[in-house]
């Protein structure tokens, strides 16, 4: 479509405005971390006028910052990796065989999709406690991974529906087993919709604060959001430590991001728009 | 062997069941019941929803949630959808810089919202942030105030941080939308005659409604779901004088900190089932008629 010059500018100035407004926060977090207090107070938005590392180091000393990182790490990949595997096996199943069972049972899992599940945090709650499974990072596996599987599944299984049935017929003649043919040669098809499952369950399982906060009470269990929200509790006044928390906490996704940021965003909307 | 295969959805249907399924089953149970959160009391039946409804505070705290849930979803539709939508439509057109741009705008997306929360309380403080820092800087000193400390600004100062928040990907999902319209029917309407406007309404938007009817969907759950931002800034009592509190925050309250030692988590099942069923009612609808639309394409 043409745009006339005034229209074309005006898009422009507004397009980079927004850019603004979603970068400088962001921005403004990372450089008052390099700051002093001094200086956030006397000159919040400009650049740091000396670059020092020292609240970084004050706050490796304030909490255990490598701690957080580890049980983030394991926690999402953990889930991740349960969620992948057993969304495949399940949507493999609903969508490649038809017994009387599998309409009902794929509206089972689909219905998962309109749960909040938050609502049933204190049932939850007492069965995490009576499985022993309080202040272990076993209770936020399994419910990233069981509130994981619903938008999984429902990706996983229309995904799986587009691949041409006389694949797997050929794949069968030849002598692969049901196992084989799924992991050999259906698996390898779906790619693009295994990142779009990965993408989803690692932000929300790396980013959740809920869980934690009300799951996991021993400090060295902490994931990185609540284990920095104790830290925001406590050094209420002590801006330039609160911003270096924060942009440490941030730091992990973004780079994350920067450095697949193309699968990133395809992989959030494949599923969504068909 | 061939029996074998019926174990592949196992695993799945298994950590579901025990983990979503039975736990909002059970939410629905106790709130039928009169609960002092050690051990079940007696089966009260609906007393605990008539309670909610019509018993002081606890009816005047339910309205004054909903009222809030229903202006996050309003402003988030207007605000951050309008936005987005347009941003999508710039890129598009093939604006120079998209893929810079794509990224600027998806980045508030990665940072948990519990590090958003802290990042903007700081930017808002009412004495050294930086917002009211600008405003004195260009000459509007007297739009400063403690944004989040007044009743007036404090539920639109948060709406509008998870806007910034979620702007990024309602853009990818309306550009997604705007992408998948085939070419062909964009250049036939033009060969007709339609341009700019007319094209906008006439054939842009009818062709994006999936897209559309995805992001209405993903914002209602979203506002009726409320909660992270709202305790991250402001706690669980949805500060100051309850004008943020939604009905998750309301929930949180009674379930984990109702404080004085109430005995109210009977009555906190039955306000998590009337939101199961507002969120529930709302999204099966919106699905079923875009379905019924699908069909007639």
């Amino acid at each position: 479509m043409k745009m006339t010059v005034g229209g074309r500018a005006v898009s422009y100035v507004l397009a980079y405005i927004f850019a603004l407004i979603a970068l400088y926060p962001i921005v403004l977090m990372i450089s008052s971390s390099l700051k002093t207090n001094m200086e956030i107070f006397a000159s919040p938005l400009s650049l740091p006028k000396t670059f020092s590392l020292d609240t970084y180091k004050k706050l490796w000393e304030a909490v255990p910052f490598a701690d957080f990182l580890w049980n983030s790490v394991f926690v999402s990949a953990m889930s991740v990796l349960l969620i992948t595997v057993f969304s495949a096996m399940a949507a493999f199943y609903l969508s490649r065989f038809s017994f009387k069972w599998t309409g009902g049972l794929y509206f089972f899992f689909i219905v998962g999709l309109m749960i909040p599940i938050k609502l049933g945090i204190v049932p939850l709650f007492l069965l995490m406690k009576n499985l022993g499974l309080l202040n272990s990072l076993w209770s936020l596996i399994l419910i990233y991974t069981a509130s994981g599987i619903p938008i999984s599944v429902f990706i996983l299984t229309g995904f799986f529906r587009t691949l041409p049935i006389e694949l797997e017929e050929a794949a069968r003649i030849d002598g692969c087993s049901h196992f084989q043919v799924f992991w050999r040669v259906l698996l390898p098809l779906i790619r693009p919709a295994l990142a779009t499952v990965i993408i989803i369950n690692f932000i929300h399982a790396w980013n959740d604060f809920f869980f934690p906060l009300i799951f996991i009470q021993e400090e060295a269990l902490k994931t990185i959001p609540v284990g920095m929200m104790v830290l925001f509790g406590e050094y209420e006044t002590d801006w330039s430590l609160l911003f270096a928390g924060l942009t440490l906490s941030a730091l992990p996704m973004i780079v994350v991001f920067l450095m697949a940021s193309r699968q990133f965003m395809e992989g959030l909307t494949a599923g969504a728009v068909k | 062997m061939r029996w074998l295969i019926h174990l592949f959805p196992l695993p799945a249907l298994v950590i579901y069941t025990l983990f979503v399924v039975y736990p909002i089953f059970s939410a629905f149970l106790y709130s039928l019941y009169d609960w002092n959160g050690i051990k079940r009391g007696v089966f009260v039946g609906l007393q605990n929803f008539i309670t909610l409804f019509t018993v002081e505070p606890f009816n005047e705290m339910f309205w004054n949630a909903l009222r809030h849930n229903v202006f996050y979803f309003v402003v988030e539709m207007i605000v951050q959808n309008g936005i987005a939508f347009g941003l999508a439509f710039l890129i598009y057109r093939k604006i120079r810089g998209s893929g810079f741009l794509k990224i600027a705008y998806f980045m508030p997306r990665l940072l948990s919202v519990i590090v958003i929360g802290f990042l903007w309380k700081l930017i808002l403080n009412p004495n050294y942030g930086a917002l009211n820092t600008v405003l004195g800087k260009i000459g509007l000193e007297e739009w400063a105030r403690p944004w989040l400390g007044d009743p007036d600004t404090a539920l639109l100062a948060i709406i509008l941080i998870n806007c910034w928040f979620g702007i990024g990907f309602a853009m990818l999902i309306f550009l997604a939308g705007l992408q998948s319209i085939p070419e062909d029917l964009i250049e036939a309407a033009r060969l007709d005659g339609a341009t700019g406007w007319r094209m906008l309404w006439k054939m842009i938007l009818p062709l994006c409604m999936p897209a559309i009817t995805i992001m209405t969907i993903f914002t209602f759950i979203q506002a009726f779901e409320a909660f992270e931002l709202v305790y991250a800034m402001q706690g669980s009592m949805g500060e100051p004088f309850y004008s943020t509190d939604t009905l998750a925050v309301y929930f949180y309250r009674m379930a984990f900190s109702s404080g004085a030692g109430d005995v109210t988590l009977g009555l906190g099942s039955a306000l998590a089932v009337v939101l199961f069923f507002i969120v529930g009612s709302v999204s099966a609808l919106s699905l079923y008629l875009m379905r019924k639309r699908e069909v007639q394409h």
